[in-house]
């Protein structure tokens, strides 16, 4: 019997073999036997302080590299808290494995101490979920959760799996095979679906391309590239799509949508065809969706069939894989003229560039677009969610999707921290900075233990407005300036906080320190370092475009008189 | 949604599926979270164990419904789902009728189920149990000539459906 193994064991090995080489987590009773096996496994353990960072450094590990994140907790209350992280994932088609603890099986149901269904409530929020019900399966389970949450749209893969089981001795070598009759592989693009969207391509005068996520997810930059450049198609990026299209790019506007760029959201609805790829027309993006650049026609690249008017009705639909379908397309397309369009974009472009005001107080768009252009494109740029993350995503430069890792579609607070340690562990020799606002920040904070222990060279620039500032921006605009639940009266001394750590802290308090602030950060290099900059508290982000409006109902800058309701935005009394 | 109402149709949804604790939730899920109410649902082993079939009938508008068909098709242990809605397919339905019945009104209601062609599985000195089989419409049909005579209980099996000839039911 020298052969046998724990479950557990042959599950280490399994993931080993499949190119794993960090577990994300931290333990509990019910995970003990996964724990024990790693003491004495390749596997590196990066043990978090929480679930919810556990999942985020698993997401940002996993944008950063294309390898996908694993996270291991205990039962209950330790495997509730991925939860939040799950849904991440799942909103932005991330690929990502959790492993939770269970009770034993005779305990399952029964209310036994830290039992909770976690099967159940990860229903509604992952790709796909599995209860290890024989030891024996774990192998077959382990390789199928890391096939589905890998193959075709990715996404998260959560496997519970009880006590007695991970602890079971079992014969590795007697394995079971796949067995997924219902996992639908990804088909090749149908062919008549790709002549109409190269003739519908070849015939437009003023298209755009909208390039989303999938572009990044299937490594089709290259491709997009070169479509966008034989045909001259402007270029827009989402959110999750910057970085697909460098941001640097003569034919790039940027991103479109509430706080996009003016010159993105003025050529949408001017455009005669809308050719999106890999996206999944947000609500951010498209506003009221009844009126939604009704005069343009639209194409839809997109590997998930669901997608397909979903939000906004198309002319046509390719399914399939962003990177297959661009390679197939490429030799239908014919250089058409787009010349005046172009020039049309690029009117727009100089006329409504992005701006804010360099005077007065430190504004967070001035030491967010200082930390870009001195870190260089070659930097991981992570953002968490808010004011600080559209400043992020309008003044950074991007030139590599990989680059760029920030919560989309589930605006996570509490993202960028663990999602930057996640990213450099991935990518080591590559500088990392995460930024995040006063408000995020304190919902995932304590992985600056993490990130200390590690010694993990990451940049923290805290925007520290000392409020919820996109609520406020709000509660400013839409509430009659009635402000409530954003005064994030009773801050700490962020710096003081990093020191108690034992990070490096510096503090910015003034524009022109901006530069010299962030030479002795980027060169500070024993460990991370956290910088606070201690912005104006009242600034808002433009261009800004209500939700539910339409994309001419853009306010392009914030308006001169205060206390503008929605209605009056519009006027812009200056 | 306002047109909701207006374009909402009855569909019959066929799906073959995993047999594995957790998909009947994952499946019903998919019509809650749009809040479809789902009519009826029958569940019976398939040809072999591994696998489930299913039918389900709910009420909705087109578009929603061909979200959720995406949807339902997307789950990892649906091998398919398909609508039916305008399909000609056999379709079937089993219901018990409970019906007061004094002595003098039983050849009355046994001549109205002679005619649907149901079969009395139960009778008493006050009640009479029909069971009546074919279109879910033929049991609407006689549930209205028999309701005059008062209905205790109606328990309805939920449709099941084939395909005609020797296409394989989806």
């Amino acid at each position: 019997m020298k052969n046998m193994k724990t479950a557990a064991e042959v599950m280490l090995d399994v993931l080993y073999e499949s190119g794993v080489r960090h577990v994300f987590g931290i333990p509990g009773g019910n995970c003990i036997p996964i724990y024990d096996a790693l003491t004495h496994h390749s596997l590196d353990l990066v043990l978090t302080r929480h679930e919810q960072g556990a999942t985020h450094m698993a997401d940002g590990y996993a944008r950063s590299s294309g390898r996908i994140g694993v996270v291991c907790v205990t039962s209950g209350p330790g495997a509730t808290n991925t939860l939040t992280g799950i849904l991440t994932a799942m909103m932005d088609s991330v690929p990502m494995l959790v492993i939770t603890g269970q009770s034993s099986t005779p305990n399952i149901g029964l209310d036994a101490f830290q039992e909770a269904d976690v099967m159940g409530m990860s229903f509604p929020a992952v790709k796909h979920s599995y209860m290890v019900t024989d030891a024996q399966d774990i192998a077959r389970i382990i390789r199928e959760a890391l096939h589905i949450a890998t193959t075709g749209r990715p996404g998260p893969v959560l496997v519970d799996i009880p006590k007695d089981i991970s602890a079971a001795v079992i014969d590795p070598s007697i394995e079971t095979d796949y067995n997924l009759p219902g996992f639908k592989e990804v088909p090749a693009a149908d062919s008549a679906d790709m002549e109409t969207a190269a003739m519908m391509i070849n015939r437009s005068q003023r298209p755009v391309i909208l390039a989303g996520h999938g572009v990044i997810l299937s490594g089709a930059s290259e491709e997009l590239r070169a479509v966008a450049e034989k045909m001259e198609i402007p270029v827009i990026t989402t959110l999750l799509g910057k970085g697909g299209f460098p941001d640097t790019h003569k034919l790039s506007l940027g991103m479109p949508g509430m706080h996009g760029t003016a010159y993105a959201n003025k050529a949408l609805p001017a455009s005669d065809l809308i050719i999106c790829i890999g996206g999944r027309w947000d609500d951010r993006i498209t506003g009221n969706p009844d009126k939604f650049c009704v005069h343009s026609k639209k194409i839809h690249f997109d590997i998930d069939p669901v997608e397909i008017g979903k939000i906004i009705p198309v002319d046509c639909s390719v399914i399939g894989d962003a990177k297959a379908s661009l390679i197939a397309l490429l030799p239908l397309l014919e250089k058409g003229d787009t010349a005046r369009w172009v020039k049309q974009v690029t009117r727009w472009r100089r006329e409504f560039p992005l701006k804010y005001r360099k005077e007065g107080r430190l504004r967070a768009q001035h030491i967010i677009e200082e930390l870009s252009e001195m870190a260089g494109t070659e930097a991981v740029s992570c953002a968490d969610v808010g004011q600080h993350q559209m400043w992020s995503a309008q003044f950074s430069k991007c030139t590599r999707g990989e680059n760029w890792i920030t919560t989309g579609g589930a605006g996570t607070m509490g993202f960028g921290l663990p999602a930057a340690i996640g990213a450099q562990l991935a990518r080591p020799d590559d500088l990392v900075y995460t930024v995040v606002g006063d408000g995020c920040f304190q919902m995932t904070l304590c992985e600056l233990a993490t990130a200390a222990v590690r010694k993990l060279p990451i940049k923290i620039l805290v925007v520290n407005n000392n409020y919820l500032g996109m609520v406020r921006q709000w509660q400013h605009l839409f509430y009659e300036d009635r402000l409530t639940g954003v005064d994030l009266e009773g801050n700490p001394d962020f710096v003081k906080l990093a020191a108690a750590y034992g990070i490096k802290g510096f503090r910015v308090k003034r524009s022109s320190d901006v530069r010299k602030t962030l030479k002795a950060a980027l060169e500070w290099n024993e460990g991370p370092c956290l910088i606070e900059a201690v912005v104006e508290p009242h600034d808002n982000v433009f261009p800004m475009i209500p939700a539910g409006a339409t994309l001419d109902e853009m306010i392009i800058e914030a308006p001169r008189r205060k206390k503008s309701v929605p209605a009056e935005g519009e006027e812009k009394s200056a | 949604m306002s047109d909701d109402a207006a374009d909402e149709k009855k569909h019959t949804i066929s799906l073959l599926m995993s047999n594995k604790p957790g998909v009947l939730t994952r499946i019903a899920l998919v019509f809650a979270r749009r809040r479809f109410n789902i009519d009826s649902l029958v569940v019976s082993p398939g040809q072999t164990e591994e696998f489930s079939r299913m039918t389900i009938e709910a009420r909705g508008n087109d578009k929603t419904l061909s979200l959720m068909l995406a949807q339902l098709n997307r789950l990892v242990d649906v091998i398919h789902a398909v609508d039916h809605v305008n399909d000609d397919v056999i379709q079937r339905e089993l219901a018990l009728f409970k019906i007061s019945c004094m002595p003098e009104k039983r050849t009355e209601i046994l001549q109205i189920a002679d005619t649907f062609r149901g079969q009395t599985v139960d009778i008493g000195d006050e009640t009479i149990t029909l069971q009546i089989t074919g279109k879910s419409v033929k049991v609407d049909a006689f549930r209205k000539m028999v309701s005059p005579f008062g209905i205790m209980e109606i328990v309805r099996t939920g449709k099941v459906l084939m395909s005609r000839g020797a296409e394989a039911t989806a």
